[in-house]
């Protein structure tokens, strides 16, 4: 395939090619070279159609990127220079989509990578990759070589760790960690594309978005927007899980929830959806099946894209055991720096618990409703919103399991049933 | 002049001065972690903003003043 049967196509655009990863070669047959943005206005005309085009973040806020890359543009000619973070860290245990392109077009990312770093005027780039992710990592450190060897003019390409932790990859953490300290969330302002790695202005961009703009960059605007809805364009990575089945799939954007499900060897509609991953929403299926991904209908609905995990809760598991179990694992996963976040995600995973595993009691539900208010918006960095909301997410969604909880105690599912939403071990330390 | 009172999250150690000092904008929470009303601070409120703030023992409250 070649590149104007990629421009004749929807689908798919970025998991082209299984069976390990694209080659250099094979890849600029497909795509040809990538744009050297060799005068000045190369570069802000490359912004202007990223802009255009309405690509927007994916490693969880859906920043628009084009906005993102003029800012630091601005400021990296004022301080003199800038660097680019590629984000690989996927801290979130349902997600699989980041390691997943990188292993199968790690040169579709540094292509991205090297192209944000051309148009924003960064001398370096550093390539944050969370340390479980083996195969990812070989496909992008092969891929460097090659471009090396094939004596590309590419600014340095340099990769850091990102520690097994949910709040490694968040962007303050993570330059924390690329500057020699724990990859813990710092207080911002100054955000990373003020003061960032080296205390330059610094491009913190999700790998999945480098991909697409190194399409864009190719294909233009139009192109990408010949995916997807008119608020919500091109096509996006998810990861699809249900019980023992994890896949990765590419869909437009405005792709039902129950489009997205159908396939997977579960063939019975599950109870309930968890959008957007830990930090995401749960809804009921009767509101899940027929919700377009898509952010404007997503956020109306009370959820989000979040990182794209869709997770499909089977009819015989139980919603607040799943609840419970993420929402312990999100308190153990705490940075320890904030009191709000430390305590009161601790407070709410004990209530939760019994709630989930024991006996409610009355104003159990309440209670984890009132220190949801109080925690969110009080920790240095998002977690502990992010937590919370899942909480308030699933004690609306599973209101009836709450009550049969509450009169008859943990259901049979609960305790019997394994964990859908997958926990990892916390014995990693922060860098 | 605009005046906003932050609190730096990873600074703050539950002292509970503030909350003493400052009781009609700052609640504290089950933990002792102060819970800032939003919003600008009145001319007639400011001074004991200021007290707040210069009594922190940790140094994490702010108040922004923007004229």
């Amino acid at each position: 395939m070649v590149i104007a049967d990629i421009a004749a196509r929807t689908l798919p655009r970025l998991l082209i090619g299984t069976d390990g990863p694209e080659s250099l070669a094979d890849h600029v047959g497909r795509l040809g070279a990538l744009p050297e943005l060799r005068v000045d206005a190369d570069r802000w005309q490359l912004i202007s159609t990223l802009e255009a085009s309405g690509l927007r973040g994916r490693g969880g806020a859906g920043f628009p990127v084009g906005t993102k890359w003029r800012t630091v543009a601005v400021q990296a000619q004022a301080a003199g220079g800038g660097v680019v973070l590629a984000n690989a860290a996927e801290g979130e245990p349902a997600s699989a989509k980041d390691r997943t392109l990188l292993a199968l077009r790690p040169h579709l990312v540094l292509d991205g990578a090297v192209l944000s770093a051309r148009a924003v005027g960064a001398s370096e780039i550093v390539l944050y990759i969370g340390r479980e992710m083996t195969r990812a990592r070989h496909a992008i450190e092969a891929a460097i070589r090659e471009r090396r060897s094939a004596r590309l003019k590419e600014p340095r390409i340099r990769i850091v760790d990102a520690p097994d932790r949910y709040v490694a990859g968040e962007e303050s953490a993570a330059v924390h960690r690329i500057n020699g300290s724990d990859a813990k969330p710092t207080v911002v302002p100054p955000r990373p594309f003020q003061r960032g790695i080296h205390g330059a202005p610094t491009l913190v961009q999700n790998v999945e978005s480098l991909a697409h703009a190194a399409l864009i960059a190719r294909l233009g605007e139009t192109w990408f927007r010949a995916a997807g809805t008119a608020t919500s364009p091109g096509t996006c990575l998810l990861t699809v899980r249900s019980a023992d089945e994890v896949r990765v799939r590419e869909v437009e954007f405005g792709t039902t929830i129950g489009q997205v499900l159908a396939g997977l060897e579960r063939a019975e509609a599950p109870q309930a959806v968890l959008v957007g991953g830990y930090f995401g929403a749960w809804l009921p299926w009767r509101r899940a099946a027929d919700l377009p991904l898509e952010y404007d209908a997503l956020r109306a609905a009370g959820a989000g894209l979040g990182c794209g995990v869709v997770l499909a809760l089977p009819r015989d598991c139980c919603g607040l055991a799943e609840g419970a179990r993420i929402l312990r694992y999100l308190a153990d996963e705490t940075a320890g720096q904030c009191g709000p976040c430390v305590h009161g995600l601790h407070a709410m995973a004990d209530v939760m618990w019994r709630v989930a595993f024991g006996r409610p009691k009355g104003n159990d539900a309440g209670q984890l409703r009132r220190w949801a208010g109080q925690v969110a918006g009080r920790g240095a960095c998002r977690h502990p919103d992010g937590a919370v909301g899942m909480v308030k997410s699933c004690l609306d969604t599973f209101a009836d399991e709450l009550e049969a909880h509450a009169r008859h105690g943990a259901c049979p599912a609960a305790l019997r049933a394994a964990a859908v939403a997958p926990i990892p071990d916390q014995e990693g330390g922060w860098r | 002049m605009k005046a906003v009172l932050r609190v730096n999250p990873i600074k703050c150690a539950a002292e509970g001065i503030c909350a003493e000092l400052f009781p009609e904008r700052i609640q504290l929470d089950d933990w002792g972690y102060p819970i800032i009303e939003q919003g600008e601070i009145p001319e007639a409120l400011i001074e004991h903003a200021r007290q707040a703030v210069a009594e922190c023992p940790r140094l994490a409250l702010i108040l922004q003043e923007q004229s």
